[in-house]
Formats: C-alpha cells, structure tokens, sequence
C-alpha cells in the first residue's frame, strides 16, 4: 500500500498523521481523565460520563454566543472563561448526581450502570428540548483559526495545538491534585477501605461527592475543548463514552499513568492507519488489539504491584 | 476518660453486645479480654461508629459520642487500630500516617511519631502493602495517634505478630501512655500481653462483662479459666 508514494510524501503523511493522532490523544486524554476519577478511583460506572462533557460544551457554546452579542471586544479570551464555567456547571451537576441518586447505590454496581444510563437519556432529551435536535458550533477566535506550516508539505492546525497544551495542563493538575494534594489522598484512602479512611478521620461521605463532583467537572472542560474541533449535538456524548472506557480499562482502572500511556497508543494507531485503511476497518483492528491485550492482561497495561 | 454505659449492639436482630458498662480512667490501659467470637471486635467497632449502637451511651471527656459518625467520633478524640491493621496497602507508608491528620488540620507528620517507630521514618516512601506484618502494626499505630486522640483502642494488636516484638509492642503503648497521656483500651487473648500492659483487666463472655480486676490484684488461673476453649 506504500507503492503509490514517494518515500518524501510517506513521510509527511506519518509526519502529520502522527500529529492527527497526537491531536486524537489529546482528546482521549480529556475524556479519560473525568472517567479516570470516577470509575478507576470510585469503581463508579457512570455511563452519563458523555452527558456530563456535552453539558460543558453547551457551556462553552452559550457563552460563545453571549460574548459575540455582548463583550465583542473580549471576545478573544471567551474560552478561557468558558472553560472555567463549564467545569462549574458540570462539577455542580455532578455533586448533584452524587447526593441525589449515586450514593445509594455504591454497594450495587449494576444498578448504577442502569441508573447513569437512565440519567444519559435524561440529560440528552434536556439537551435536545433546549438546545434543540440539530448540532451546534462556536465561533473560533481569530487567533486560534488557521495552521502552522512547518514545511511545505507538514502544517499544523493551531486548535490542534491548543488542546494538546491543555490537555497536558489538566494532566498535570489531575496528577497533583490526585497525589500531592490532601484531598487526593483522602479520595485513595476511601477508595482503598471506606470503613477505616472513616475511622481514620475521613469524611467518607463528603470525599466520595467532591470525587464525583470534581471527576464531572473535568468532564465538562473536556467537552468545552472539544468545541474547539467539532460540533456539540445532544446524543453526541454517546460517541465519546465507548472509547472513553476504553482507554480507561486498557490503561488499567486505577493508574493515570496508564490512562495515558493507553491513550496514547489506542490514538496513534488509530490515526496512522485510518490513512490507510478505512476508518471502521481501522477501528475493528484497534478493538481487536486491545481485546486481545486485556485477555492476556485483564489488569490492563500499568497495575500496581502489591504484597496480596 | 472514656465512659460507656449500657452500651448495647446488634448485628440485624441479634443482639451481641448486652449493656455494657465500664469507665477508663485518662492515662490508664485497660485490657479486654475474652475468646472468639465473645464481643471484643464488636466493641471496639461499636465504639468507632463502624457497627451502629442499638442503646446505651459513648462519651469521650465529657462529650457524648453516641450517635456521631466515625470520622466525627475521631475529631472528638477516639482513634482506631484495627484488627488485622487496615492499613491502605497502595498508599505510601508516609501517607498512610498522613489520612490519620485529616481532623487535626496539620499538614505534616508530627517529628514524635516518628521517634516512637524509627523504622516507619525509614521506610517512609515504601508501600504500605509491601511491609512486614509487625511493621504494618507500627503503622497502624502511627496512623491512629496521628489524629491526636485521648483514648486509644486497638483489637488484638498482637494476632499474627512474634514474640520479640509483642513485648516491644507492649513497651511501646505503655511509653505512648507516659508521654502523650492518653487512655489506652486493648482487646486481647494473650494474657501475658495483657498483664505486661494493662492496669485494669476486663473479662467479656457472650457480650457481657463476668470478670473485672486490677494487675496487681489479678487472679491469673480465674482468668485463663475465661480464656480457654
């Protein structure tokens, strides 16, 4: 299949299909990490994880508009406060999900599959009764429109780029507050023994809220980057939660470094040989692969290696 | 110190702890002893909020604990050593102690922790879960006296533990004892431990108390007689 091409063009193709793929992990890195807190450190399926990412890019795109009739002269700096409000929004959903319906139901984790996807529905019909059945898109400042070219065959796109930035910033504070902050090491202690973090002198039930809540809220800044790349309809949180526990169980459910590392690989290969085979056939060899590795290796690819 | 009265639990309906009363003085170790199955673990949960009391009374230095939930019973002063240790096995054995300042608000391990178990400050980025058993009870310990509590309890601290270090174990609580002054309940079926230890000896059969004496006036045959099977 490589005949057709000079060896320079091969080139340029793995050049910038790399970074299609790198773009591609950014996302799933986005996706994973509200996913990553909730069901690799809560054990939580929430299938309403996709919901949760539309709602931040409903955010996004309401503010959009606002700042367009509004603030045109701000309008340049828009998505960073948009950002901040889509966490926010859906943080405070998420706290609300917790306290209303989750709770109830840690000790049954079937039901919590059935009671988040019921909550999906829920939220998808809120979604297209307000914003309607068709899809939205934000206007993209200036500045972020257009591509960097590099040579005279590779150029990047400069939104590309941005989410690259920003998912690596939310990797990093994901990373800190879960391992160097006192609230991180309480949400592993309640994760590891609920009865004793509560005898220790944790506020097991609080901890578990602001988990969930904090776990929604990255959620929705993920969905208000991806505006940046798409458009936002109501069922599109559907597309992104397979491939979002994907990465999850692949990278092995308690290990950030996994989710990365998975993310990472499940994209690259994704993206290079979509170039060259179709996009399904792409995705069936990607599911196959990673079927395959989580039969040998149901852990997943990082595990913590611990006396039993 | 520590006041319990008529303290009643149950698991659904029936009922495994029948009225139980006892009052530990501060600065004094009291041991509770009694076989398998005869209320110790029961207690000492009920006591932490971790089994829910059906009646009866908890207080700590005057403050009634009753109806409170764990982590606010641990606020008021009572901290926790578990049987079999709990400790979190992923965490390292630093933040192992650390989930032990949640009430205190400190953000650092206390230097005097760390005196009284060295081989904790040693081992202190090591996994929790890769420690030796008595190490893992060193830790435990650590943990509870982490959130500075008044009363000390510890279920069968030395299940599973060799001889060497139950008796460096034994030195060890009472040490804690001299310096921080807080009131120490032990469960136990080791009655060497015991004795070694306690100033009062408690008795518990079928969830009430049958035997109470004080070392010193301890009948040691009496005793064993409650302990063997």
């Amino acid at each position: 299949m490589f005949a057709d091409y000079s060896s320079q063009e091969l080139l340029a193709i793995f050049a910038m299909q790399g970074f299609a793929g790198l773009i591609l992990f950014s996302v799933f890195v986005l996706m994973a990490l509200g996913l990553a807190i909730i069901f690799g450190q809560m054990g939580v399926i929430n299938m309403a994880h996709g919901e949760f990412m539309i709602l931040g890019a409903y955010v996004t795109y309401m503010l959009s508009n606002f700042f367009e009739a509004y603030l045109p002269d701000l309008f340049g700096i828009y998505f960073f406060i948009a950002m901040i409000c889509a966490f926010i929004a859906s943080g405070a959903l998420g706290l609300f999900v917790e306290w209303a319906l989750i709770r109830h139901l840690y000790k049954r984790p079937l039901d919590t599959l059935l009671a988040t996807w019921g909550l999906s529905l829920i939220l998808q019909q809120i979604y297209r009764s307000v914003f309607g059945a068709r899809e939205v898109g934000v206007t993209i400042p200036d500045w972020m429109m257009g591509s960097l070219p590099l040579t005279d065959m590779i150029e990047v796109p400069i939104n590309g780029i941005f989410v690259m930035v920003l998912a690596v910033s939310i990797s990093i504070a994901v990373y800190l507050m879960m391992f160097r902050s006192s609230w991180g090491k309480q949400v592993r202690a309640v994760v590891q023994n609920r009865v004793m973090a509560g005898a220790v002198g944790i506020n097991t039930e609080w901890t578990d809220r602001l988990t969930f809540g904090i776990g929604c809220g990255v959620a929705g800044v993920a969905g208000s980057a991806f505006t940046m790349i798409g458009s936002t309809g109501p069922t599109a949180g559907q597309l992104y939660i397979v491939d979002t526990f994907l990465v999850v169980v692949f990278g092995g459910a308690a290990s950030l470094l996994g989710t990365i590392a998975s993310a990472f690989s499940i994209s690259q290969a994704q993206s290079i040989m979509e170039f060259f085979l179709s996009g399904s056939m792409a995705k069936v060899l990607t599911l196959l692969t990673v079927v395959g590795i989580l039969m040998i290796r149901p852990q997943g690819l990082f595990a913590l290696k611990l006396r039993k | 110190m520590l006041n319990v009265q008529d303290l009643r639990a149950a698991y659904g309906a029936s009922e495994v702890l029948h009225g139980l009363d006892f009052t530990v003085q501060p600065n004094e170790i009291v041991a509770i002893m009694g076989r398998n199955g005869m209320g110790k673990t029961t207690l000492m949960k009920t006591l932490m909020g971790i089994v829910p009391t059906k009646s009866g009374s908890v207080s700590v230095d005057q403050t009634p604990i009753t109806d409170m939930k764990s982590h606010q019973r641990v606020a008021n002063g009572i901290a926790y050593v578990p049987q079999g240790r709990m400790i979190f096995s992923a965490m390292t054995v630093q933040e192992n102690v650390e989930t032990g300042l949640t009430v205190t608000g400190e953000r650092s391990v206390p230097g005097d922790i760390y005196e009284l178990f060295p081989v904790l400050l040693e081992m202190k980025n090591r996994r929790g879960g890769n420690l030796s058993g008595g190490q893992q009870q060193q830790l435990a310990i650590a943990r509870a006296l982490a959130s500075k509590p008044k009363v000390l309890l510890l279920d069968e601290p030395t299940e599973g533990i060799q001889p060497s270090i139950i008796r460096e174990m034994g030195r060890t609580l009472r040490k804690i004892r001299d310096e921080k002054g807080l009131s120490i309940v032990v469960s136990e079926q080791v009655l060497s431990f015991a004795l070694d230890v306690a100033d009062r000896v408690l008795v518990i059969e079928n969830g009430n108390f049958v035997h109470e004496a004080t070392r010193d006036a301890v009948d040691e045959a009496a005793v064993s007689r409650f302990l063997s099977v």
